[in-house]
């Protein structure tokens, strides 16, 4: 790396901070959407700091996420078959989004619309498959808050938060996708000099609860 | 540089990203499956969650062609996330050994690493 290039750099971020001006040179959308998703990070940071703290505190073991979230169809039971399936799900609606924003900035309404409607849908049958988890969790399973047949009795309640904070995340996105996608169909920000940067604010939402689960996956499920 | 109206790249780029993870998804779901335990099971874990981050962050979110000062606003902050994690594991311990010392070990073997 040459030394003109570093301090060009730095040149460039210190102007940005110390200039009279406005710092970040994005829309003031797109600023605070990071914003709002940096201190997302913290919530869920804390959330996952804390499950940390109490599995590595817990005197009775933890129960294996392996066999505890594993699906037979008749045959053997699959490890983790359900979780893998939501993962390429929210990974498909991550790619989706994204092609999205890139439509949308084209000026292709039609196929931004229909591929914010299928992120929204990929959104959809992500929380449907949750609910069927948590469905089997609680009701053959006995998983409560305060307790749980198969070891450590906190392993519920750290669960329970976690993935459904994150489940209220995704049901949130599916809203707030569909009503911009809705805006987006009926030329709402053409009227709004091609405002199209609020598909791609949207999609930083989207693309943040992808990046929530790619963590909850490895830690919760995976560890 | 002026204000970018807006973040455009070829589709190719999203593509292939989208295909990454897809890859990514699958290994860490075969750590799983092929049962690999002990520190390649951590290891690999870690590898292939912070691939995946890494690429939805710098691509799919546009960050890797955002200006510095917004990178550095953005993924500075998570490193007090790091120091939080470094002292929850001592007081975890902690409390595990004072556990241990007052109630006895558990029901099982304690699934502690």
């Amino acid at each position: 790396m040459s030394e003109a290039v570093l301090t060009d750099t730095g040149n460039e971020v210190v102007a940005d901070f110390s200039a009279d001006k406005q710092t970040f040179q994005v829309p003031w959308g797109k600023a605070m959407m990071w914003f709002f998703l940096l201190s997302d990070t913290f919530i869920f940071g804390c959330f996952l700091t804390s499950y940390m703290t109490v599995r590595m505190s817990a005197r009775d073991a933890w129960p294996v996420p392996s066999e505890v979230f594993a699906l037979s169809f008749g045959g053997e039971p699959i490890p983790l078959i359900l979780i893998a399936i939501m993962t390429f799900i929210l990974i498909s609606s991550s790619g989706t989004m994204a092609m999205a924003v890139n439509m949308g900035y084209r000026g292709e309404r039609n196929k931004a619309f229909w591929l914010m409607l299928a992120t929204a849908g990929f959104g959809a049958m992500f929380v449907s498959m949750q609910a069927f988890e948590w469905t089997k969790l609680i009701v053959d399973d006995g998983v409560r808050l305060w307790s749980n047949p198969m070891g450590a009795s906190q392993f519920g309640s750290t669960f329970f938060m976690i993935t459904g904070f994150h489940g209220l995340h995704v049901s949130v996105g599916v809203i707030y996708l569909i009503v911009v996608a809705r805006r987006v169909r009926s030329g709402f920000y053409d009227r709004t000099r091609g405002n199209y940067e609020m598909v791609e604010i949207a999609g930083l939402y989207w693309h943040f609860v992808d990046l929530v689960w790619v963590f909850i996956f490895a830690f919760f499920y995976l560890w | 540089m002026a204000q970018e109206s807006g973040q455009q790249h070829p589709l190719s780029i999203y593509f292939f990203i989208w295909g990454l993870l897809f890859v990514f998804s699958f290994f860490s779901y075969m750590v799983d499956y092929m049962d690999f335990q002990g520190g390649m099971r951590w290891t690999l874990i870690l590898l292939f969650m912070f691939l995946k981050a890494g690429f939805i962050v710098a691509i799919f979110m546009h960050l890797a062609w955002e200006r510095l000062a917004l990178k550095i606003v953005i993924l500075g902050p998570p490193i007090a996330l790091m120091v939080l994690i470094f002292l929850m594991t001592y007081e975890a311990d902690y409390t595990f050994m004072t556990r241990i010392e007052f109630s006895g070990a558990g029901a099982a073997a304690p699934a502690h690493h």
